[in-house]
């Protein structure tokens, strides 16, 4: 053993020294990065560059090779990244002002350019988070306040997201998508007055809905009191002589019999009642 | 590091490859029971780096240290190397034919185990595995099932439940308010529950699938809000159409980022009317309420109209029938049962000659005498039709 290391130490401390270079100019390169080779400053090439059709493991992620010292090498992310924008105050183009929170993915498929101009994926984002509020901003307050909740929101974010595409491009980004994640009505004054308007709009469905119930129950009060109406004029009408002297018999019995108070009926002799009391015919 | 291992211990140059740190550890103990290393061993002592744990000269804690070294190898270690020999206190590796170091033995065994270990994969019915070959490029995928691999840092395997449907709830911390097509607010919670479809493009395709797939959820769900009424929302007759169109429209956008999840469905929890409003929409409720008792109260008085109705004209109908078999008799008969009726329960005064009306005294008779004079005719209309 100690023979080894006396009589073969250069070879041993070359294949050491081999190892090292080896290890320092290999480098891995996972499926989700992109490796951009950085010779002295300048990006000089990109492995597993992000390409549409490439299946997963045949990208050229893996072992990739380096010069030591001369190259340095930065990771790009490969994957598609999130962009979030912060609540922002919208004004629409009838003045009224909308919460709105939006997001954008991305993902950079020159990260040569990438290198150069933005540098870092956090530098990337703060550049073309103004960008998107500005974009986003000018393409909402060319529209109505209504017109931003109904699907037709669709076409603005069609252009917000080519406008901020254009601007993703100069960054060697690409904009996938921009979405509305969230529009809300501000806190304070607007969101009040919606309450209001909701409450308002309540109270007068509830008065519509007790009105026409009254006036539902009117209708069958009349319909009822018809009906009736009728079924008697059908009954009475058979003999409406008779039914005069009936209804008056009726009526005599109701006043003077069961109706309250005393009541004194001064008779004349020649009354028909009395007709017989004088014994005529 | 190496470079340093194989100074330092050069009796084992050609295993301290395999060894790297730990290696020179085992050699101090190892080298204890081979009769010729003490003094080969006793100038490493001083070189307090190496293990400055050891005290020197002290048989037993030092043999005791070996089992300590295999234990901190792994959980496989003091199982394997145990084996050579039990455990206890004053351990000692008994001697091996040749007087060779039982150090490659113990070697060969924990590569042995390493590489069954690293290279065997279980996955479970539900999972799924990912291969990827060292550096991350992606060799394949495993399904369920025992596969094999390369043993770890040429392969490694990441295992991830694919089919167990997880779910995410949304907007169920507080009020959760969501502008509707009316402009109204609504309160409102949902769940998304959503699986991994595509593991290989769940791990390298988003920076934060399930982060992404929230957010997604809530652009969607705020979009498919904003295309219905406040009413066809509260009522739960779009519920229906809502849950649909988020689920439809959550897969569309994730498949085109190609998150590899799929979305199971998507379920409304809570609507509700904003906290602020509730009681107007509960005046609502109370109003239906009202007009549903108006109208009960309009339904019972026609049935009583119409049974009064029904039953007086029957009266009379029957009345009526007697009448045209005898109407004269008939007659009679009704007016004097009436009048007698009507006088016997009367005071009655009957005055011969006219003109004494005048005279009569007390201003109550004369009040009566004009009330009667107004009945008196119908009273006597009958008669007078005779």
């Amino acid at each position: 053993m100690e023979r080894i290391w006396q009589t073969h130490r250069l070879t041993i401390l070359a294949l050491a020294a081999l190892a090292f270079v080896l290890m320092s100019s290999m480098i891995v390169v996972p499926e989700t990065q992109q490796a951009v080779i950085i010779r002295t400053g300048e990006p000089d090439r990109v492995i597993n560059r992000f390409k549409p059709d490439e299946p997963f493991g045949k990208t050229g992620a893996g072992l990739a090779l380096r010069i030591p010292l001369a190259e340095r090498v930065q990771m790009v992310d490969r994957r598609i990244q999130d962009l979030d924008m912060e609540g922002e105050t919208v004004l629409s183009n009838d003045q009224q002002r909308l919460e709105v929170n939006a997001y954008a993915r991305f993902r950079i498929y020159d990260p040569i350019q990438f290198v150069k101009s933005a540098g870092t994926e956090d530098q990337l984002r703060s550049q073309l988070e103004p960008i998107l509020t500005s974009v986003l901003r000018q393409e909402l307050g060319r529209r109505t306040f209504a017109s931003l909740l109904t699907p037709e929101r669709g076409d603005a974010m069609l252009n917000i997201r080519e406008a901020l595409d254009r601007q993703a491009r100069q960054y060697g980004a690409q904009i996938l998508d921009v979405r509305i994640k969230r529009a809300d009505l501000p806190e304070g004054t607007p969101l009040q007055a919606a309450f209001t308007r909701m409450q308002s709009d309540r109270q007068e469905e509830a008065e519509t809905i007790r009105a026409g119930g009254r006036r539902d129950a009117q209708i069958i009060r009349a319909e009822a009191e018809a009906n009736a109406a009728k079924t008697y004029a059908d009954a009475f009408n058979k003999d409406p002589e008779f039914y005069d002297f009936y209804r008056a018999m009726q009526s005599y019995r109701t006043t003077f019999e069961s109706g309250t108070g005393d009541s004194s009926i001064i008779m004349s002799p020649d009354n028909d009642y009395l007709r017989q009391f004088r014994g005529r015919r | 590091m190496i470079g340093l291992a194989m100074a330092g211990k050069s009796p084992w140059g050609n295993n301290s490859g395999d060894g790297t740190g730990n290696g020179t550890g085992n050699g101090d103990g190892t080298g204890d029971a081979t009769p010729p290393r003490p003094s080969a061993d006793k100038p490493d002592k001083p070189k307090g780096p190496r293990n400055p744990w050891l005290p020197p000269s002290d048989e037993p804690r030092r043999s005791a240290s070996i089992e300590d070294i295999f234990k901190n190898r792994g959980p496989e270690g003091p199982r394997r190397t145990g084996g050579g020999g039990g455990g206890g206190p004053n351990f000692r590796l008994p001697q091996r034919p040749g007087g060779k170091s039982w150090f490659p033995i113990g070697i060969a065994a924990i590569a042995l185990v390493w590489l069954a270990v690293s290279s065997i994969h279980f996955v479970q019915p539900r999972e799924q595995g990912v291969v990827t070959w060292l550096g991350g490029k992606y060799a394949r995928t495993l399904n369920s099932g025992t596969n094999f691999t390369f043993p770890w840092p040429i392969q490694s395997v990441a295992v991830e439940n694919v089919s167990t449907i997880r779910s995410e709830t949304i907007g169920n911390s507080g009020e959760n308010l969501i502008l509707t097509g009316d402009q109204n607010l609504v309160d409102l919670s949902y769940i998304v529950r959503w699986n991994i479809k595509n593991l290989v493009n769940y791990r390298f395709e988003l920076v934060e699938p399930q982060e992404t797939m929230t957010e997604v959820a809530e652009s969607a769900m705020r979009a498919a809000v904003a295309e219905t009424s406040l009413d066809t929302i509260l009522s739960g007759a779009g519920r229906e159409q809502v849950e649909t169109r988020v689920r439809r429209r959550m897969q569309d956008i994730l498949d085109a980022y190609g998150a590899g999840i799929a979305v199971q469905g998507v379920e409304i929890a809570r609507t509700e009317a904003p906290e602020q409003v509730i009681e107007a929409f509960n005046d609502v409720l109370a109003a239906r309420q009202d007009a549903e008792r108006n109208l009960n109260d309009a339904r019972r008085y026609e049935q009583q109209m119409l049974a009064q109705a029904q039953g007086s004209a029957a009266e009379f109908n029957e009345i009526y029938e007697q009448y045209r078999l005898a109407p004269e008799v008939t007659r009679r008969r009704l007016y004097y049962e009436t009048m007698e009726a009507v006088l016997s329960k009367t005071d009655k005064t009957i005055v011969e000659a006219d003109g004494v009306t005048p005279y009569l005294p007390l201003p109550e008779v004369r009040r009566r005498a004009q009330g009667q004079q107004a009945q008196t005719p119908p009273a006597a209309a009958p008669a007078g039709g005779q």
